[in-house]
């Protein structure tokens, strides 16, 4: 099992709020990302949620039994570090043999449980090599592996791809996701990278400044963003904002916000005219920036044969149903 | 052309070196070569170099007329005792300090560090009527307690550089893996900290062996170390240059070849991380 | 960033080496400082008594203070030059491409490891002595006087012992120091325009500043505590022309009992001691915070 909730759950550094009075549940088998911008708080919980930090009120419960007192060690949680944190002086073997070991596991059974977690995860060529003469990949999976070997209620991710090379983050991102599928363990997965969170989880909770902007799964939150903080921050490349001065269903609306995607072209008619810049080809998208004098810099997706070139004049005009309207605190205005 | 012009430069700069490194080690050498020439020899008016009857005499004099093995016996007690002594104290503090630091370590370790620099003569008289009234003088229990604890902030602070370069992450592991505070230490940190404690020891070896204040003043006959032994042929016994050449190649020969081995280490431990 | 039990864990893991460093520093101190108001002498035996500053003044106005203070700062200042200049220049020529680098080093390195009182004897009998010592033996080769180091010129003869022993820590903190001169800086500043001389000024010689400083405060502290190169070559003499403040405060306090008086002295070279201290504990505090 792996239920996982926290209850106004705060956390304080010499008198300055970390974490303010956060509310949040994870299901058993639920993929949950915490993403957010550096400093955002989302590893503090992680590693609250850990028992690496205290928390400073409110009440962590694993499995509907109060944990906020646990020692990590009691919790029954694994954690994969972004610097791996393996054991350089032990081998591969003892590296993940290591947690059972600590549990006093019967040595026989032990050297089951490792032979079987090295052929999942392809590492049995290597089991008796130091950590320092294994790639970047392949110590992540030695991470993993001392993780899984534990069978925790929950596995807890602290940015476990930023140390990899691009190439190799794309497939570690598939090979986790296909390790929950297979496990149907809880994961919990600290990112700053907005991809990775869209791609991996089940539930986002995006997190700024020390409090929760909003949880949901990706495409509810591509789709509804509760606010101009989300919506800037799912979705690649970013959400366009455009200041304005309107009424919206009633509502006084600061700015209006539209997704690249969501902005269409035309050489003759639409709704602002303006002058194509910089072009980014990617081969299947163009990305066009676009200045549209008096107005903003936007950011238009076209596809990859766009014929437009440095210097054109073009009309930009968004598509109705995909617009965002924010209000002068940031938050989202309704349009139906 | 630049390809000779370099090697010349290189020949140049070797011999100059050489030159220089062969003059300071000179007086080491000299001692060397005349703790095997007979008394005569080594007080001749022609100094020679290699061309003398070589002999062993003064190795067996040192060994059979004074109690060398006695005092090199305390040497290596005092020394190596204060130094595991010292391992067992600041082991624990450095974990501390590196892993769990709060916002007093800084001004803890500068403190620690600022009683090294007290000097020992402002200490002397208490610690010499101290020693005197607890009967610690001329014994080696107090040599090594004194040892212990002039060493202590060097050895801490040693230790201190060392475990911080150890990412915090891979103890939070291990605590995670489900090991209590004691085999984290012993099963994680000690193993990869193993060269920076091995050359912590060592320099305190070192430095111990040769300390040569407290050493000679709070022993006599009986406690009394290499250094205040070397000390007691000051004369009239120092006139008689080859066994006084022994009693010293003996006595720094041990320490030259632990010295030689940590020397990388040694600059981070007496500069107290301030060079590396 | 750690957990309350840790935290707790870690006050109690650190509290043995405080206390015994604290106990230490605390109690011989305090003792030196109430014994400097006494006057008190290990030969009369319960004649102590409480007479002020009397030993401050009798210290401090004593024409021994006063030699041996310019002895001490002659000593401190002759070895950190001697070590400093000749340091700088060994490791400069030890940072070159030579034939047998690491021997070398090993070579130069050696007196840093020798006990100070074999150094000590070993140049004074072996090398000083003005009948059989090596010098001697090589002033009369070349038609000159023989030359008794040790007792016309006592303190420069310390100082050379001093400084050879002293020599190789100089050179090898000063090496470590350029060898560790980024030289990705020194290509970026020739493709800014900086010529060899610029680059010299403008970035090793900050560069090494920073281990000279290091070198120099950390000498210095040894430095003013030498003692048994004086005890087993000079015994201070002749007169107090060798004698150092160390070596001042040892004989008046073991040799001549006057435990008053060594302790007002005791006190006044923590004073000293500590101007230097403040210093170095200012850069080593500094880099701390990297």
């Amino acid at each position: 099992m792996g239920n996982i909730t926290l209850k106004q759950v705060t956390k304080n550094f010499d008198g300055h709020e970390v974490i303010k009075p956060l509310d949040l549940s994870i299901d058993n088998g639920e993929f949950v990302v915490f993403v957010g911008p550096s400093g955002c708080g989302k590893s503090t919980m992680l590693r609250m949620i850990a028992g690496l930090e205290d928390v400073s009120s409110g009440t962590i419960e694993i499995d509907g039994q109060d944990a906020t007192e646990t020692p990590p060690a009691k919790r029954g949680l694994a954690m994969v570090f972004q610097s791996y944190a393996l054991y350089p002086h032990m081998s591969v073997r003892s590296n993940i043999a290591f947690p059972l070991k600590r549990a006093k596991m019967d040595e026989s059974l032990i050297q089951d449980k490792v032979t079987k977690v090295a052929e999942t995860l392809n590492l049995t060529p290597y089991l008796d090599r130091r950590p320092g003469q294994l790639s970047g990949g392949q110590r992540q999976r030695v991470a993993i592996g001392r993780a899984i070997v534990r069978e925790p209620a929950a596995f807890l991710f602290d940015e476990p791809l930023s140390n990899l090379d691009a190439a190799l983050r794309v497939n570690m991102r598939l090979e986790i996701s296909q390790l929950h599928k297979d496990l149907g363990t809880t994961m919990i997965y600290v990112t700053h990278d907005q991809v990775e969170a869209m791609t991996m989880a089940d539930k986002i909770v995006v997190f700024n400044a020390g409090h929760i902007e909003q949880v949901g799964s990706p495409m509810e939150l591509y789709r509804n963003p509760v606010n101009k903080f989300v919506a800037g921050f799912i979705g690649s490349p970013k959400m366009n904002f455009i200041e304005v001065s309107e009424s919206v269903n009633g509502t006084q609306v600061d700015c209006l916000g539209v997704r690249p995607e969501h902005l269409e072209l035309s050489d003759t008619e639409g709704k602002w005219k303006g002058k194509v810049g910089v072009l980014e080809h990617l081969g299947s998208d163009t990305f066009l920036h676009v200045d549209i004098p008096g107005v903003a810099k936007l950011t238009v997706r076209a596809d990859g044969n766009c014929a437009y070139e440095y210097g054109d004049d073009v009309f930009v005009s968004p598509v109705t149903e995909h617009v965002h309207y924010f209000d002068n605190s940031g938050r989202a205005v309704k349009t139906a | 052309m630049r390809q000779s012009q370099l090697l010349r430069q290189k020949i140049v700069y070797s011999i100059l070196a050489w030159a220089v490194g062969i003059a300071i080690f000179f007086p080491i050498l000299w001692t060397v070569i005349t703790s095997f020439k007979t008394e005569l020899e080594a007080v001749a008016t022609e100094p020679s170099f290699l061309m003398f009857d070589w002999t062993l005499e003064n190795y067996s004099t040192v060994f059979n007329e004074s109690r060398y093995f006695a005092h090199f016996w305390n040497s290596v007690v005092i020394s190596i005792g204060s130094s595991l002594l010292g391992l067992l104290i600041a082991i624990p503090a450095a974990w501390a300090m590196a892993f769990v630091p709060n916002k007093r370590t800084k001004d803890v370790l500068m403190w620690m560090l600022s009683t090294k620099m007290l000097p020992p003569v402002g200490v002397l008289v208490p610690i010499y009527l101290l020693f005197r009234d607890f009967d610690l003088l001329d014994t080696k229990l107090g040599l090594v307690i004194v040892m212990t604890l002039i060493n202590l902030p060097i050895m801490i602070w040693m230790l201190y550089t060392y475990f911080r370069e150890i990412p915090s992450e891979v103890l939070e592991a291990a605590r995670m893996d489900g090991a209590t505070i004691g085999s984290e230490i012993v099963h994680v940190l000690l193993p990869i900290a193993l060269p920076g404690i091995a050359s912590t020891l060592l320099l305190n070896i070192i430095l111990s062996w040769n300390e040569a204040f407290w050493t000679l003043i709070l022993t006599a006959a009986k406690a009394a170390p290499l250094t205040a032994f070397i000390a007691s042929y000051s004369s009239p016994e120092g006139l008689f240059y080859a066994k006084l050449s022994a009693a010293s190649t003996l006595a720094i020969a041990p320490i030259l070849i632990i010295g030689w081995f940590s020397q990388k280490q040694l600059v981070r431990g007496l500069t107290f991380g301030a060079v590396k | 960033m750690a957990t309350t039990s840790s935290r707790f864990l870690g006050r109690i893991m650190i509290s043995p080496a405080v206390a015994l460093l604290l106990v230490w520093m605390l109690v011989p101190l305090a003792m030196t400082i109430y014994f400097s108001f006494q006057n008190y002498n290990l030969l009369m035996p319960g004649m102590q008594e409480f007479i002020g500053w009397m030993n401050y003044e009798f210290f401090l106005t004593d024409p021994a203070f006063t030699e041996s203070f310019f002895n001490t700062l002659q000593l401190v200042c002759g070895v950190l030059f001697i070590t400093i200049i000749g340091g700088t220049a060994i490791a400069v020529l030890l940072d070159q491409a030579i034939v047998g680098r690491n021997i070398v080093r090993i070579l130069v390195l050696a007196p840093f490891f020798v006990m100070p009182t074999v150094s000590a004897l070993v140049w004074k009998n072996m090398f000083m002595n003005p009948v059989n010592g090596l010098f001697a033996h090589m002033f009369t080769t070349l038609g000159f006087e023989p030359f008794d180091f040790l007792s016309q010129a006592p303190l420069a003869s310390i100082i050379l012992i001093v400084s050879w022993q002293w020599l190789p820590f100089a050179a090898l903190i000063l090496l470590t120091a350029i060898q560790s001169l980024d030289q990705e800086q020194l290509e970026a500043a020739e493709l800014d325009g900086a010529g060899p001389m610029a680059r010299f000024y403008y970035i090793v010689v900050p560069h090494l500043s920073r281990a000279i400083t290091a070198v120099v405060l950390i000498e210095t502290i040894f430095l003013l505590s030498v003692f048994a190169e004086i005890l087993v070559t000079t015994n201070g003499g002749p007169g107090y022309a060798s004698t150092n403040i160390t070596y001042l405060i040892y004989s008046q306090s073991l040799l001549d009992f006057d435990v008053g008086a060594g302790s007002a002295g005791g006190i006044v070279a923590v004073i000293i001691a500590n101007v230097v201290a403040v210093f170095l504990m200012r850069m080593i505090g500094k880099n701390l915070e990297k």
